[in-house]
């Protein structure tokens, strides 16, 4: 008992001065307090809960993404059999339930075709894996379906791209430390701290931002689009302000429009006629040159501008616009006009993103938690620190160190590992403090009981913390398995519990058994008491 | 300089005399529990049944003027708000469900926080906004199933490691003392009907964390007390063990009830319903340690025999060959 060795002593002094010193910074910021700039900052970073600011799930639609791909699959089957020589006529051609199917007119040709379209299909990954399945039915008849890995992996993709256009955006709005992480198969967590406005930021992940540029079909009639029926080739695409426009719909040409992906500036600019909001976009060269032969092959034919399946305008070309340069005006205000600018300088997203789940805590409330929480905790840990002294006298008081350098080391643990603390957060704190402080009372109270059995100081002593120690490992081990299955299984709240309860088992056991032996070791073997006051 | 002492030395309380009376009461507030779990049940928040909550605080004013509220937010055609108070009178939180069709429209659940929010400034000067948590359905359901899961998880798991450590009986017993301490703080929250979101999760994990820390001691204190005194009646045993461990019993649900109480009085409005849960579960916890998880040992027949080491292959050919010579 009394044998501690001189580099055990160093090692534990040395742990607890590290923990304390990590903690400092933490204590600094909390007491609103400057700490030195030059100094390493290991700051505990608030939860949003505590903090104020808003948190907010996404969620992909995936469907986007595998229509997507059945247009471009179209497109590119068309060129294909456009440029073969001599050319092949295919017709009915039709992409419903997720699978594109085409006829032959000539069904000789069955296997030209296939040679044709094969290395369209071939995966972009390593695996050889084919990314769409090919049918010929009837002799004439393909079908192409795509297969299930070919759609994970473009949903995959475009999950990446749409992390880093969340990205882009949120860093436009000019926010502070935004976390940004994908989640699963087709999520985006966004945490944004200390937020006024979350709405703001909500329109503008909500908004795909994806704009295109198509020819109005002036072939159908009013009647047939009230009915929703467009000619063969075309679609139907509602007015995003039918009021403004005084129609609700118009019918565009599905095939030979651009798309505005290819932009090197987008801004919010004021119209010079009228002086409403508009967003001037530059065409980068590709984009350019492709604006400039759409617009020089229909002059005045009307083209409508399409902003996420919904037309914003649908102007005459007057003229070839060669200059790159386009301005979009579509009812805008100042301020939506400046986030459609800031959507399409971040790229249109490749999926649409739904708000799923949203959390949002107003600044006020969350200084007030912090505050009070502060208060609370003080207050709560002056009062066990005086009961124990009180109770266990010189051993109180050793405990009592020990709880303070635990809490110190919580806090200092999770400053350097970069763990925010959050309300629950604080439920593991109140738990673990609880655990060290149980691990002292049942030491001292076996130690007092072994005295009162009349075993010598020495025994009564090492058999305390020898008895007490096996309780309190059972007992530690329990709240280690509970708390790496709720890591394991639970979410947010629950996850934020168990990893404070995990860190805080670690120290308090270090802080409450072996800190206070060695403090107690070192004492009895100065002092030699006769009797024990506990 | 004389310690104090919450319970005086060598105290000799027969516990397990109570154990039947306390056993019909236990029984009886856990049916009460699940009574009123079935018919008035837990009132769910968001977390778990989604919709969107608002909190508004009334900066100006002493109590919030929620039958105004009521009328202004249901002219607004949303349906019927839950509005409830929180930590303090002027403090509330408005719940309501999602609009229609929000999962598949975007923008519609955030049309229907404006128009809340804007209602509210408008008629009440002094309403600050304090926060909107809005919860998908589909979301609610994955965080309902989560936490049972790790609910679940977690008190299976440490069961087995109790019944490792220790015998099955101690297991059993760790488990249906913690099943009773949830139940009772679950009825606690039905018969109230506080919020019960995720954060009361939190409270109930960190319930049967103390629970089971409890448990053990006293455990650990019957386990040794068996291999001591061998000739001893369980009963006896029994109220040995728990009367040589009611100090620490006492003086450690004290400390953390401490902690507890400063938090419900002093700590933030947002925790005020975790702190009410813990404070309860304690109480709970530490009654079962004493009435619940000791006595159980008796009905599930545990005897000094339990930790007699059986004999093994090495042994007998050991004893047999001390008694040839």
């Amino acid at each position: 008992m009394l044998d501690f060795p001189r580099w055990k002593q160093a090692w534990f002094w040395f742990l607890t001065l590290f923990a304390a010193v990590a903690a400092l910074p933490s204590l600094f910021s909390l007491a609103n307090a400057r700490w030195p700039d030059a100094l390493p900052n290991p700051v505990i970073h608030l939860g949003l809960d505590l903090a104020g600011g808003s948190h907010i799930l996404l969620e992909a639609n995936p469907d986007q993404v595998t229509r997507q791909r059945l247009e471009t699959m179209e497109e590119s089957v068309r060129t294909k059999m456009r440029l073969a020589s001599p050319a092949i006529r295919i017709g009915d051609i039709s992409s419903k339930d997720g699978k594109l199917s085409f006829m032959l007119d000539d069904p000789t040709k069955v296997d030209v075709v296939r040679d044709l379209v094969q290395p369209l299909t071939s995966g972009a990954g390593l695996t050889g894996q084919r990314d769409w399945d090919i049918q010929i039915a009837d002799g004439s008849r393909f079908v192409m379906t795509p297969t299930k890995a070919g759609i994970d992996l473009a949903v995959s993709q475009a999950m990446d791209t749409a992390t880093e256009v969340v990205r882009k955006r949120i860093d436009a709005l000019g926010t502070r430390e935004p976390t940004i992480i994908r989640q699963g198969a087709d999520r985006i967590v966004v945490q944004v701290p200390g937020l006024k406005d979350p709405a703001a930021l909500k329109s503008l992940l909500g908004q795909t931002a994806k704009l295109e540029f198509k020819l109005v079909d002036t072939t159908a009639s009013p009647s047939d689009i009230a009915q929703g029926i467009a000619p063969p080739g075309s679609q139907i695409v509602p007015y995003a302000d039918p009021t403004k426009s005084g129609v609700t719909a118009i019918a565009v040409k599905r095939l030979g429009g651009i798309k505005g992906d290819q932009l090197t500036n987008a801004q919010q600019t004021n119209d010079q006629r009228n002086n409403e909001p508009v967003v001037s976009i530059t065409f980068d060269q590709q984009g350019g040159a492709k604006f400039a032969k759409l617009t020089t092959e229909n002059v005045n034919r009307p083209f409508a501008i399409i902003l996420d399946g919904k037309v914003l305008s649908a102007p005459n070309i007057n003229e070839p616009i060669l200059g790159g340069s386009a301005q979009i005006s579509g009812s805008f205000t100042v301020e939506s006009a400046n986030q459609l600018a800031i959507a399409l300088r971040s790229g249109a997203l490749p999926v649409d993103l739904r708000v799923i789940e949203e959390r949002s805590v107003g600044p006020d409330l969350g200084a007030d938690s912090i505050r009070k929480g502060i208060i609370a905790m003080l207050v709560g840990t002056i009062a066990i620190l005086v009961l124990i002294a009180l109770s266990y006298g010189r051993f109180g008081l050793y405990a009592d160190f020990a709880l303070v350098i635990n809490v110190l080391m919580i806090l200092g643990i999770m400053a350097i590992a970069n763990v925010s603390l959050t309300l629950p957060g604080i439920a593991g704190f109140v738990l673990t403090i609880g655990a060290a402080v149980d691990a002292n009372v049942l030491i001292n109270e076996r130690i007092r009981e072994e005295r009162r059995r009349g075993r010598k100081v020495m025994q009564a002593v090492e058999f305390g913390y020898k008895e007490a120690s096996r309780t309190i490992f059972d007992a530690n081990i329990t709240h280690i398995i509970a708390a790496t299955l709720m890591f394991a299984f639970g979410s947010g709240p629950i996850k934020g519990f168990a990893v404070v309860l995990m860190i805080g088992i670690v120290t308090s056991v270090f802080t409450a058994v072996y800190l206070t032996r060695m403090w107690v070791a070192l004492w009895l073997r100065k002092a030699r008491p006769a009797d024990l006051n506990i | 300089m004389r310690l104090l002492k919450l319970v005086p030395d060598n105290t000799n309380i027969r516990f397990i005399r109570w154990q039947w009376p306390t056993t019909v009461v236990s029984a009886l507030l856990m049916i009460a529990s699940f009574v009123l779990l079935y018919t008035q049940g837990l009132n769910l928040g968001v977390d778990f049944v989604g919709g969107q909550m608002i909190r508004v605080t009334f900066t100006q004013s002493h109590e919030a003027p929620v039958a105004v509220l009521r009328g202004e937010i249901e002219k607004l055609g949303y349906g019927e708000p839950i509005i409830q108070t929180f930590g303090a009178p002027n403090a509330i939180s408005i719940r309501l469900r999602l609009p229609e069709g929000s999962d598949k429209t975007a923008g519609l659940a955030d049309a229907m926080t404006r128009k809340i929010t804007g209602t509210i400034k408008a008629a009440h000067a002094d309403a600050r906004v304090d926060g909107v948590d809005s919860v998908s359905g589909k979301v609610s359901n994955e965080l309902g199933w989560t936490a049972f899961k790790a609910l679940g998880f977690a008190s299976i798991a440490i069961s087995i490691y109790i019944w490792f450590r220790f015998e099955w009986q101690f297991g059993v017993g760790a488990l249906l003392s913690l099943v009773h301490d949830v139940t009772l703080t679950l009825g606690l929250f039905a018969l109230t009907q506080m919020e019960f979101d995720l954060t009361i999760v939190a409270a109930v994990l960190t319930v049967i964390g103390y629970s089971l820390n409890d448990t053990i001691v006293v455990y650990d204190r019957i386990r040794e007390n068996l291999k001591k005194f061998r000739k001893m009646p369980l009963a006896e045993l029994l109220d040995l063990s728990v009367n040589e461990t009611l100090h620490r019993t006492v003086m450690t649900s004290a400390t953390i009830l401490i902690t507890l109480t400063a938090l419900l009085v002093l700590g933030p409005r947002v925790i005020f319903g975790f702190s009410a849960a813990l404070i309860l579960g304690i109480f709970v916890a530490t009654y079962s340690s004493i009435y619940a998880a000791a006595p159980m040992l008796i009905w599930l027949n545990v005897t000094s025999k339990s930790f007699v080491p059986t004999e093994t292959e090495l042994d007998r050919q050991e004893r047999l060959a001390r008694e040839r010579s």
